[in-house]
C-alpha cells in the first residue's frame, strides 16, 4: 500500500469510495455498547435521542447557510466549524436513537426520510439565519442552554448519553464563547451594530421559553436519571446570558413566548412554515435518489 | 505465517506448562504488536504528516486467538470528518496484513485529550508549522464559566518561536485546530486547540 498517499484505502479497498460528506458512512458508534440500562424505557431513549439529535441536526443545517455568505472568511470558518461540531453530536444522538428504537432505521435514514412531524427539534434551531446579528444571538441562546443541559447529561444512567455529552461539552464550550464574544462586541460596538443586536434579540426571544418546556418523555426519562428534565436549566441560562448581555450593553427584551398549535410545539413534531423548506433542502437529493450514497 | 517478534521478556507472565502453549503466546504476542504498529501507523488523512498512534487516537489494540484484530480508536471531536478515512485506512492495512478480520470500534469515553499527543507527534507537527498544544486543562467540575475577552496564554510561533503571538480564530481548518498570527515574523499559524 502506498504510504505517501492517504486516500488509497478509499478507492483500493472499497467500491464505494467518497469523502468526508453525504450518506452511507459507518455507523459512528461502531463497537459502542448498545445495551439500554435497566429499567429503562428504550422507546422513550430513541424519542429523547431524537430530540438531541435534531436539535443539533437542524441547528447545523442552518449555520452551513452561511458557508459562502459569512462577512468575514475568519467567521465562516467558525460556524463551519460549529455546524461540523453539531452534526457530530446528531450522528452519535440519531445513531443511538436508531440502535434504542430497533426498527432498523440507521441515522440516514433518521435524517433523510423523516417526515415534518416526525422531527423532535426545538423550533429555535429551525427559524432562519437572518443577519449575522440575529446568527449570533440565537446562538448565544442554543450554546447557554445546550451546555447547561450537556454539563447535567454528564451523569446520565445511559453510558452512552453521559459519553456523548462529556464530548458535547467540550464543544459547546467553545460555540457558547463564539457567541458571547461577538454579543459583546457588537453590542458594544457601533450604534449600528447594537440596533442590529436588539432586532435580533427581539426575533429570537420569543423562541426561547419552549428551551425549557419539558416534554413527557423527559419527563419521564428525568425521573429515572436518563435525561435532563430542562425546566431546571432556566435560571443557570439566564445567569450566564444576562451577564454576556450585560457585558454587551443589552437587555433580554420581556416577550411572550411563541404558542404552540394547541399547546403542542417542537418537541412534539409541530414546527413552523420555515421548517419544510429547511427539510426540503436537506432532504431532496436522498429522497430523489433513494438507497444512493454519495 | 507469522514472523516472530516477540522477546522472552514479553512472555514472561504467560502459564508456562507446555512448550506449545508458549510458541503460541509468543506468536499472539507478536501478532499484537505487528498489528499495533501497523494501525498506529496509518496517517492522519488532514495532516499527513503525523500518524494516528502519535496523535493519541489509536487507543488499543487487541489479537484473538483466532488472528482476528480489534482496534479502538477515540475521535478527536464528534464531528472530526477524519475518522471515517482512519476507520477504513485501518481496516485496510490490517486486512492487506492478513489478519483474519478486522474491526475497528470506537470508544466514546474518556474522551480524546490533546495531551494524548506523543513527543514525536508534538516534534512533527512543530516541523509542519503548526504549534502543538500546550498542557490541556483539567475538566471543570461544575458549570463552565464564559469566557469574555479572547486573550489567551501566547503560543509560541513555530517558524520563529517568538511568544508574542496573537489569536485571530478559535476555529481553524479542522475541529482540532485554531488560528494565531505571529508578530515577530508576521505569519499566520495553526495550533492544536488544548481540550481534554
Amino acid at each position: 500500500m502506498d504510504d505517501e498517499n492517504v486516500y488509497t484505502a478509499l478507492s483500493e479497498a472499497d467500491t464505494d469510495a467518497r469523502w468526508a460528506y453525504g450518506t452511507g458512512f459507518d455507523d459512528p458508534m461502531a463497537g459502542v455498547d448498545p445495551t439500554v440500562p435497566d429499567g429503562v424505557d428504550a422507546a422513550d431513549l430513541a424519542v429523547y435521542c431524537q430530540m438531541l439529535g435534531d436539535d443539533a441536526l437542524i441547528l447545523a443545517q442552518r449555520l452551513i447557510e452561511w458557508t459562502a455568505n459569512a462577512p468575514e472568511l475568519e467567521e465562516e470558518v467558525a460556524l463551519a466549524n460549529i455546524a461540523l461540531d453539531l452534526l457530530g453530536q446528531a450522528r452519535w444522538l440519531l445513531a443511538r436513537a436508531g440502535q434504542t428504537e430497533g426498527a432498523g432505521r440507521d441515522e440516514d435514514a433518521l435524517a433523510f426520510l423523516r417526515a415534518e412531524h416526525e422531527f423532535r427539534n426545538v423550533r429555535l434551531v429551525e427559524a432562519p439565519n437572518g443577519d449575522f446579528a440575529e446568527t449570533i444571538v440565537r446562538l448565544l441562546a442554543f450554546a447557554t442552554w445546550r451546555l447547561a443541559l450537556f454539563e447535567r447529561l454528564t451523569g446520565s444512567r445511559d453510558p452512552v448519553l453521559a459519553a456523548i455529552a462529556v464530548n458535547g461539552v467540550k464543544e459547546l464550550t467553545y460555540h457558547r464563547d463564539y457567541a458571547a464574544q461577538w454579543t459583546v462586541r457588537l453590542g458594544d460596538g457601533t450604534d449600528f451594530s447594537h440596533t442590529r443586536m436588539e432586532a435580533g434579540l427581539a426575533a429570537v426571544e420569543p423562541l426561547v421559553e419552549e428551551l425549557f418546556a419539558a416534554h413527557d418523555v423527559e419527563r419521564r426519562l428525568a425521573a429515572d436519571g436518563v435525561a435532563v428534565d430542562p425546566s431546571g436549566l432556566r435560571p443557570g441560562f439566564d445567569a450566564v446570558r444576562d451577564e454576556v448581555l450585560a457585558a454587551a450593553t443589552l437587555a433580554r427584551p420581556e416577550v411572550a413566548g411563541l404558542a404552540g398549535v394547541s399547546g403542542l410545539t417542537g418537541r412534539d413534531g409541530v414546527h413552523t412554515e420555515e421548517m419544510g423548506r429547511l427539510l426540503a433542502e436537506m432532504q431532496c437529493v436522498a429522497r430523489a435518489y433513494p438507497g444512493a450514497t454519495w | 505465517m507469522v514472523t516472530r517478534m516477540g522477546g522472552a521478556a514479553e512472555v514472561a507472565d504467560v502459564d508456562r506448562d507446555g512448550g506449545a502453549d508458549v510458541d503460541g503466546a509468543r506468536e499472539a504476542v507478536a501478532r499484537e504488536a505487528a498489528a499495533r504498529e501497523l494501525a498506529a501507523r496509518v496517517a492522519d488523512p488532514e495532516m499527513p504528516f503525523v500518524t494516528v498512534g502519535e496523535l493519541g487516537i489509536v487507543r488499543g489494540v487487541e489479537v484473538d486467538g483466532d488472528d482476528r484484530v480489534a482496534v479502538t480508536i477515540t475521535p478527536t471531536y464528534a464531528g472530526c470528518p477524519a475518522i471515517e478515512v482512519i476507520r477504513r485506512e485501518i481496516r485496510a492495512r490490517l486486512g492487506a496484513a492478513g489478519f483474519a478480520s478486522v474491526e475497528v470500534r470506537t470508544a466514546l469515553d474518556p474522551p480524546w485529550s490533546s495531551d494524548w499527543i506523543t513527543a514525536e507527534g508534538r516534534r512533527k507537527l512543530a516541523a509542519a508549522g503548526i504549534a502543538p498544544p500546550g498542557a490541556a486543562p483539567a475538566r471543570p467540575s461544575g458549570p463552565v464559566p464564559v469566557t469574555l475577552s479572547r486573550r489567551r496564554p501566547a503560543v509560541p510561533c513555530p517558524a520563529c518561536g517568538s511568544a508574542d503571538t496573537v489569536e485571530l480564530s478559535a476555529f481553524g481548518a479542522t475541529a482540532c485546530k485554531d488560528l494565531w498570527r505571529c508578530r515577530a515574523c508576521a505569519e499566520p499559524f495553526e495550533h492544536i486547540k488544548e481540550i481534554s
